[in-house]
């Protein structure tokens, strides 16, 4: 056994991508941002010289690079670095990439990834904490990845680099780079997209997260077992393809729904998942489905005020107690 | 490539001629369907530019790759597209080239190396400079053109992109084609889009790109040009830019074009055009200049194997199927993103 961590899923990932294949080429290296985590994808970079190419900072001449050698052939990642970049490159990735493969009927499919950190990372401010998430939801033709553990962000990327034949918005999360596991070894078959994940069993109450979301929703159900409330959680891993039918056994279980997400509260990823289960399982309902989300205003600098607006583990409990009543 | 290989044995100096006026012959038809009530949206059209898509795509291999534009027409049938299966998309029909999902603006044609076609100004250089880098590390020696019109460089796609396409040296030869469209007030001058720099070439050579401006009505001097850049890009020399200029026809209506004049006639290579299209005619039309100094007789034998050629394609166009309604919630190659 070895302990992993999430920064080092996403970077053997790419490694292992390479390795096995040469249409694998990545453009913009700063996977880790800001963070010590960097470190990782320095090492590739140096061992992989011809194949990590770093491009100009052009987001939409980037993600354009990364679509067009995927239309021909190659199999390309895009870094994005911060979520909140991807609207320079959004002409790309929402009017182009994920658009070429219906509107062509098939004639060439598009198999890029692009690599964005979500979310609130510490200090972003409005400009660099975006969940960009939901808006590319409402994009069809995309496949979206929200790892929350080392495994899934290594299996996830590497179904989005080697198998998948559709672009891929992939998610790393900056707070949850430290995230770490044990494992025998890294497993690709065992962490494909597909199917959620329900990550804690328990009878009295479903919360839904993803992402950064996860580790919130774990610590809100040791909270509240604290206080005889049983959480399941079930991580959804990936928003398309969506598993609904994950979320209806576990709410045959426990009758009541909470949704944790990360994304702004309207027409956010929350609202989504609320809506869906609504329209399919209001009988299995035994009270309203409710929703912590960071409230529909942009994310402010300074630590308190960043830490009000940031859905906590804490708004997961108090939020679950008046669920369960 | 050409579609004129295996046409009627011709004089290799009757080839671009042929290709030009089946340019012209599909678009005559196209505003026939349209005036028809045939056709649903809008399209661009290409008349007065035909040499161009000619020129640049005579000298390319079937390894190359094209990137076009909303204005597309032309460069598919130069490429060598099925005009049968393009006027079915622009129809909506199933056996249209993107199975009526695209419409005239969005052609691709992957099996002549056309992988998709951007209907937004700007959309498709990115992706032009993309498809380069693959093709220098798939198939060293390919090349990538790229068509866009002046007005791209309105946009700001073509800055990044031509900066990553310059520091990478990328195989691609970008053809700008300067159609004086939205020119206001001066005719025949260059450049006619809304960009404050006085040549357009000045941007990309600012870039270190090689460029150079051309005139877009000749084809036999573009052809000489553009052979000459295409040997340079494969030969590892990096990218080139061309702005071929040509003037714009009178029946050019950005999105309602007309067909002033009428259809295309041989005596107009004798000067005997209706007056509306007389002096541009004269002076401006790619197929008049490239039929010029050719026998009259042969180009009689060409046109009549042309209009058939198009006119059929038409007509089965207008008689094709419907694509099933079902087909619409269908994804060909991933059910988990289109449900």
């Amino acid at each position: 056994m070895a302990t992993v961590t999430y920064a080092e899923g996403v970077a053997q990932a790419l490694r292992d991508a390479l390795d096995s294949d040469p249409r694998v080429v990545v453009f913009g290296n700063f996977f880790g941002g800001i963070t010590e985590h960097q470190r990782h994808f320095n090492e590739l970079g140096k061992q992989y010289s011809e194949r990590v190419l770093v491009p100009p900072w052009s987001e939409m001449g980037n993600t354009g690079l990364g679509t067009g050698a995927a239309s021909v052939g190659m199999r390309p990642i895009v870094d994005l670095v911060t979520g909140s970049f991807v609207f320079q490159g959004f002409p790309q990735v929402v009017n182009e990439a994920a658009n070429i493969e219906y509107m062509g009927g098939g004639q060439t499919t598009v198999p890029v990834v692009f690599h964005m950190l979500t979310g609130i990372r510490e200090a972003g401010a409005a400009q660099h904490s975006h969940t960009p998430q939901a808006m590319l939801w409402n994009t069809p033709g995309l496949r979206i990845s929200l790892p929350a553990s080392p495994t899934d962000a290594y299996g996830l990327l590497m179904h989005a680099l080697l198998e998948s034949e559709q672009p891929t918005a992939y998610f790393s999360h900056p707070v949850l780079f430290d995230e770490a596991e044990e494992i025998k070894e890294w497993d690709a078959a065992a962490n494909r997209p597909g199917e959620a994940r329900v990550v804690r069993e328990g009878a009295d109450l479903t919360i839904v997260a993803s992402s950064i979301m996860v580790r919130r929703a774990r610590e809100a159900a040791a909270q509240l077992a604290e206080r005889s409330v049983d959480c399941e959680i079930v991580d959804l891993r990936t928003l398309v393809p969506f598993d609904l039918e994950t979320i209806e056994t576990s709410l045959s279980k426990t009758g009541r729904l909470l949704v944790a997400d990360e994304c702004h509260r309207s027409a956010g990823v929350a609202g989504e998942v609320i809506a869906r289960v609504v329209e399919s399982s209001y009988d299995k309902l035994r009270a309203a489905p409710r929703r912590v989300t960071t409230p529909d205003v942009p994310v402010p600098f300074s630590p308190p005020l960043e830490r009000a607006v940031i859905p906590s583990a804490e708004q997961i409990t108090e939020t679950a107690l008046e669920v369960v009543g | 490539m050409s579609a004129a290989e295996g046409g009627a044995g011709l004089a290799p100096n009757a080839e671009p001629f042929r290709e030009i006026l089946r340019i012209r012959r599909f678009e005559e038809c196209l505003l026939v369907l349209d005036q028809e009530d045939h056709v649903t949206g809008h399209f661009h059209i290409y008349i007065g530019q035909e040499a161009t898509a000619v020129a640049s795509l005579l000298p390319t291999d079937a390894g190359d790759v094209v990137y076009t534009t909303h204005r597309n027409h032309g460069h598919l049938l130069a490429r060598g597209a099925d005009p049968y299966r393009m006027f079915a998309e622009i129809l909506g029909r199933r056996d249209g080239y993107c199975g009526g999902r695209g419409g005239s603006i969005h052609i691709a044609a992957a099996e002549v190396g056309v992988p998709h076609t951007s209907g937004s100004v700007g959309g498709n250089i990115p992706q032009a400079a993309g498809a380069a880098f693959a093709l220098s590390r798939l198939r060293p020696g390919a090349l990538v053109v790229c068509f866009f019109g002046d007005g791209t460089f309105e946009e700001g796609a073509i800055f990044e992109a031509i900066n990553t396409i310059a520091k990478w040296q990328l195989p691609i030869l970008l053809v700008c084609e300067n159609n004086g469209l939205d020119a206001p007030a001066a005719p025949g001058s260059f450049p006619t889009s809304a960009t404050a720099a006085e040549r357009l070439t000045d941007i990309p050579a600012a870039f270190t790109i090689p460029s150079i401006s051309i005139d877009g009505i000749d084809v036999a001097s573009q052809l000489e040009t553009l052979e000459h850049l295409i040997g340079e890009i494969r030969a590892g020399g990096g990218p080139r830019f061309v702005e071929a200029t040509t003037v714009r026809w009178p029946g050019s209506r950005p999105l309602w074009p007309e067909l002033i004049g009428g259809p295309f006639q041989l005596g107009w290579l004798e000067g005997d055009a209706p007056d509306e299209v007389a002096e541009w005619t004269r002076d401006c039309d790619p197929l008049v200049r490239a039929g010029a100094d050719l026998d009259r007789a042969m180009l009689a034998l060409i046109d009549a194997e042309v209009t058939t050629e198009m006119a059929e394609a038409a007509t089965r166009a207008l008689a094709a199927p419907w694509p099933d309604p079902a087909s619409a919630l269908v994804s060909t190659t991933d059910p988990a993103v289109v449900p």
